[in-house]
């Protein structure tokens, strides 16, 4: 009788899922500004106070923003990868220095390394929400229109530059 | 009948009772106390939201309850905005727009969480009209008719006698006959 | 040494288990009796084993020996010996054993308490609990080996959560699994009758003070862990429709359905292929759980450390003994048929709509703990499914389920007329509205509030009724006391676990319609108002525990002139794990806690206080230790237990017309 396997076939399509669940990263959250323009904002330097950044001043260029601390392990262990990113693809990165202290911030790339173009400065995170950002670090990948098409969360490793970063660099720089 | 003043009587009485209970600790509400907020008109609202919104870094826990940095930082943006004047709807799509609905506790009813909403409600409804209709439903044959010979063979066992041949049982839903089972049978007759 | 003797022990029990899980099964087909009998010596055997297994890891906790990697995952030398016992089982590998102990347990009482069962019965149940122990031991023999060694060892553990550092914790989890275990015999016996095709009333008799206990003790254990939260999590929640207290639920509320079907399905000999069925299904919730929490597939609090390889183990596991219990069913399930007679208007119509009405609820919650799953699956983003959405799902199914809870012991099995039960019930259904009327326009609650304390209090009075009623209708000349001790136990479970259910709707609604919290920024000696109460924050101290530091501090506590209490709570540091925690002061009391909590110090040495009043939170607690009791009390009736019957002989008890209240 049909009504008797009714259950075995709930059972066998809850398998299925929960089979595929397996594979999933329940924690990963995906960013909905893939494919919308970059928040805009306006925010002083690390190293200096005076100065300002903000996105548009990276119109008409591929760019890749990451955000990072020097309160944040991770961040020190991506630093490699950044640098080879930055020669590899004559990307520029701008840093997005996320709730942080100016002095901890500027020794902290001092002692280890500077792959950024420039660090903007900010300190209490706004900036940081209005990207959707929940952990450091995280990385962003900006087209010459100036629309998010990339992110990443968590550091960046090489194998992560070779089969994501640099083919999606290579296509938005046109080739 | 003289019986139901008394039960209307016994009713209202723990009526009464249960009222005065209700009473005595409503009074532990009376008044409120100096403010340590700015705005406790506020913060109740603040907290209310907060329950709804996750927080994102930790395993399973509000932005109200979790202590975790980012936690602390979206409910203080949650504050600023409702101090601004947005509503409660502004609130939300502002964090939907930033972290997508994953940010939400409560899941927006969308063509893909219909499943979600509705779908309890169906299956109850399924499910008792299922119910319904097969207890509608008059079986073909009462199921405790049994034939001449089972006939024979229950009131050989009754009369204490081994049944002629172990009969294995057919198809129907007749008691397994072994003797177990006759035993704890017969001691259930005496019990309700 | 011992951690080895405890790995051989595993590896003894598995072979054990492998002989009761096949020889006696393959006996019955060719009625061979010494390989029947072999299913209980097996099942010994395989007990004995797993409980050197479980004595060699707690020796090894409290001799503090480090080089077992479980063992310096979850302990410390600094940390208590009670805890160091409790550690066994907090973690994943642990817990597992503590799984296996359980289900060799209740295997061995199955073999010890079921002397009446026709032996081919009782080989196959035991073949089929041999299965189950069977998965357990090869997984943890294979993929999570609480005895394995990494040497040399770590000078120390890494201690024991601090979370976990508590009595509750030690009393949580062995109750919450000799629930889940429990359900396993209700299961056993349902595939023992599909592959014998023998189902009848005495099945549902044998299976029912199992299921009973099961149920008694997984309430217990779903209690344990709400009121451990509630003191321990430090802001006073008790349930969170996590992942994993859902995992426990779903269980809870099949297993609810599947007692009552059960008490059909005995009397009346109805339901038969539904009690199999649910059966079944109670049981694969219990390993569904077990999975869920695991396999890293969902996101919780209370989550073990993840790992997909182990999920995968289990998906396997669950395939196997649901899919193929399922299969079975589907099979043999036909041949067995529905049974009695009874009209739509019947107590047996009602309760099959009580089982419609708990299968539909955990149902949902399933749907709604998996759903983000499904979704992601689907490449239809992430969603969060949390309190909201449950509590606007669940509230509206339960409140068909309180409503019917009163009514169902009014009605006559078999029919009865929709008129003579509403006649029955006018008076009940008359003080009840006088009660909602009561809370809307006297004290002005919400709806909700007063929707709930009405149900509560329908289903307290209609209980209260019954009794009066029942007790009122017994023979003449029999004294009360001879009254109350002539009716069965079961009806006194059934009384005491309907009213603890009132009981515990009145806490439920009451705490969430009308609690009050405050926050706010105290230095020493200034104090805050919450309603009628002020608590003033007179000392802060600083101590030493034997595995942390805390800041302790005092509040005194008033209403009006009056001293209502003094209340410690702290805020600890454990020094191992680098982990804060805050323990909150409770004043508990029956209409009321009074409920403090001391979060961060700010730079200025103010620290962030909250206060909270929670208005009969007690009675939840209350509620749900009457439940139990309900189950225990059903569980030892006499018609379950032998000598019992006998003396029976002697009084007879009183039976349970219900024609006669009319």
């Amino acid at each position: 009788m049909k009504r008797f396997a009714l259950p075995l076939g709930i059972f066998l399509i809850l398998l299925v899922f929960l089979g595929i669940g397996l594979r999933l990263k329940p924690q990963e959250i995906p960013s909905p500004f893939i494919g919308k323009p970059a928040p805009a904002f306006t925010l002083t330097l690390l190293h200096d106070a005076q100065k300002s950044f903000s996105p548009k001043d990276m119109l008409g260029k591929v760019w890749v923003l990451n955000v990072w601390a020097s309160w944040c392990a991770p961040c020190r262990a991506e630093l490699p990868a950044l640098m080879a990113l930055t020669k590899e693809a004559a990307i520029p990165i701008v840093g997005l220095n996320y709730t942080d202290t100016r002095s901890a911030g500027n020794k902290w790339l001092a002692s280890f390394g500077n792959p950024y173009q420039l660090s903007a400065f900010d300190s209490d995170g706004k900036v940081g929400i209005d990207y959707g950002v929940y952990g450091v670090p995280e990385t962003f990948v900006i087209d010459k229109s100036g629309f998010i098409r990339l992110k990443h969360a968590g550091p960046v490793t090489e194998d992560d530059i070779k089969d994501k970063f640099l083919p999606l660099l290579k296509e938005l720089s046109g080739g | 009948m003289a019986k139901a003043p008394f039960r209307s009587l016994c009713t209202a009485l723990l009526g009464l009772f249960c009222a005065a209970l209700l009473l005595w600790t409503g009074s532990a509400h009376a008044g409120q106390g100096a403010p340590a907020a700015v705005n406790p008109a506020l913060e109740q609202r603040v907290t209310q939201l907060a329950q709804e919104l996750r927080c994102l870094v930790c395993q399973n826990q509000t932005i109200a309850d979790s202590q975790a940095p980012l936690a602390v930082e979206l409910k203080n943006q949650v504050r600023e905005q409702l101090a601004r004047g947005q509503s409660d709807q502004d609130v939300i799509d502002f964090m939907v727009q930033r972290y997508g609905d994953f940010i939400l506790y409560r899941p927006p009813v969308k063509a893909s969480t219909w499943l979600l909403w509705f779908g309890p409600f169906v299956l109850l409804a399924l499910g008792l009209l299922t119910l319904l209709l097969k207890l509608r439903q008059k079986p073909a044959a009462p199921a405790d008719s049994l034939t001449a010979a089972e006939l024979a063979h229950a009131a050989a066992l009754l009369a204490g006698e081994s049944p002629p041949g172990e009969v294995a049982p057919a198809a129907r839903s007749i008691p397994a006959i072994t003797t177990v089972s006759n035993a704890s049978t017969a001691a259930t007759a005496s019990t309700a | 040494m011992i951690p080895e003797l405890g790995n051989l022990a595993l590896m003894l029990a598995l072979c054990l288990a492998g002989v009761q899980a096949t020889l006696p099964i393959v006996g019955t087909f060719q009625n061979n009796a010494r390989w029947m009998a072999l299913a209980g010596s097996a099942a010994a055997g395989q007990c004995l084993f797993v409980v050197l297994a479980f004595a060699s890891l707690m020796a090894s906790f409290i001799q503090n020996d480090f080089s077992v990697a479980y063992v310096a995952a979850n302990s410390n030398s600094l940390l208590p010996v009670f805890f160091r016992i409790a550690g066994v089982w907090g973690g994943h590998e642990g817990s597992l054993l503590l799984w296996t102990l359980m289900l060799a347990l209740w295997t061995l009482a199955v073999v010890l308490l079921s002397r009446q069962l026709p032996r081919a019965t009782l080989a196959r149940i035991l073949g089929v609990m041999g299965w189950i122990s069977i998965g357990f031991l090869v997984f943890m023999l294979f993929t999570s080996n609480p005895f394995e060694r990494t040497l040399p060892g770590p000078v120390d553990g890494r201690d024991l959560n601090p979370l976990l550092q508590d009595l509750g914790m030690i009393v949580h989890p062995p109750l919450l699994y000799m629930g889940y275990v429990g359900f396993s015999v209700a299961f056993a016996f349902s595939i023992a009758a599909l592959i014998s095709g023998e189902l009848d009333a005495t099945w549902a008799r044998w299976s029912r003070p199992w299921t009973l206990v099961a149920w008694m003790f997984l309430t217990l254990g779903i209690f344990c862990g709400s009121f451990w939260a509630y003191y321990e999590l430090g802001w006073g929640g008790w349930w969170f429709w996590d992942a994993v207290e859902n995992a426990s639920f779903m269980p809870w509320l099949l297993g609810t359905a599947l007692i009552h079907s059960l008490a059909v399905t005995e009397k009346r000999g109805s339901f038969k292929s539904w009690t199999v069925l649910l059966a079944i299904l109670t049981f694969s919730l219990s390993l569904l759980g077990t999975f869920l929490v695991r396999s890293g597939v969902l996101t919780s609090v209370h989550a073990f450390a993840t790992d997909p390889r182990r999920g995968f183990y289990i998906l396997i596991f669950l395939a196997i003994v649901t899919g193929g219990s399922l299969a079975l069913y589907a099979w043999r399930a036909p041949k067995i048929g529905l049974g009695g007679q009874f009209s739509l208007f019947s107590r047996e119509a009602l309760l099959l709509v009580n089982n419609v009405l708990l299968v539909v609820a955990a149902g949902t919650i399933l749907l709604g703990t998996l759903y983000p799953l499904f979704l992601d699956a689907l490449n239809l983003g992430k969603i969060s499914v949390g309190p909201p959405y449950f509590e606007a799902v669940f509230v509206p199914l339960m409140i068909p389920l309180l409503l019917l809870t009163a009514v169902g012991p009014f009605l006559a099995w078999k029919n009865d007329s929709i008129q003579a039960v509403l006649g029955r019930l006018r008076w009940l259904a008359l003080g009840a509205a006088v009660v909602a009327a009561l809370a809307l326009l006297v004290f002005k609650t919400s709806v909700m509030v007063a929707v709930g304390v009405t149900l509560a209090l329908w289903i307290l009075f209609a209980t209260l009724w019954q009794v009066v009623q029942r007790l009122w209708h017994a023979p003449a000349g029999t004294s009360l006391r001879q009254r109350i001790s002539r009716q069965p136990r079961s009806y006194w479970g059934m009384v005491m676990a309907h009213a603890g259910i009132g009981i515990f709707v009145v806490g439920v609604t009451l705490v969430k319609g009308m609690e009050s919290a405050q926050d706010a920024s105290l230095h020493v000696g200034q104090s805050v108002t919450l309603g009628a109460y002020e608590f003033t924050f007179s000392a802060l101290k600083k101590i030493q525990g034997p595995n942390y530091i805390a800041a302790r501090g005092t509040f005194e506590v008033r209403r009006g002139a009056d001293s209502v209490a003094t209340l410690h709570p702290e805020k600890r540091f454990y020094t191992v794990q680098k982990m804060p925690m805050t323990e909150a002061a409770i004043d508990r009391g029956f209409t009321r806690d009074l409920y403090v909590s001391i979060g961060e110090a700010a730079p200025d040495g103010a620290w962030l206080v909250r206060v909270q009043h929670k208005p009969f939170v007690s009675w939840i607690w209350a509620g749900c230790l009457a439940i139990a009791l309900g189950g225990a009390l059903a569980a030892s009736d006499r018609r379950y237990r032998m000598g019992a019957r006998q003396r029976a002989a002697a009084s007879p008890p009183i039976s349970s017309p219900v024609h006669s209240f009319v």
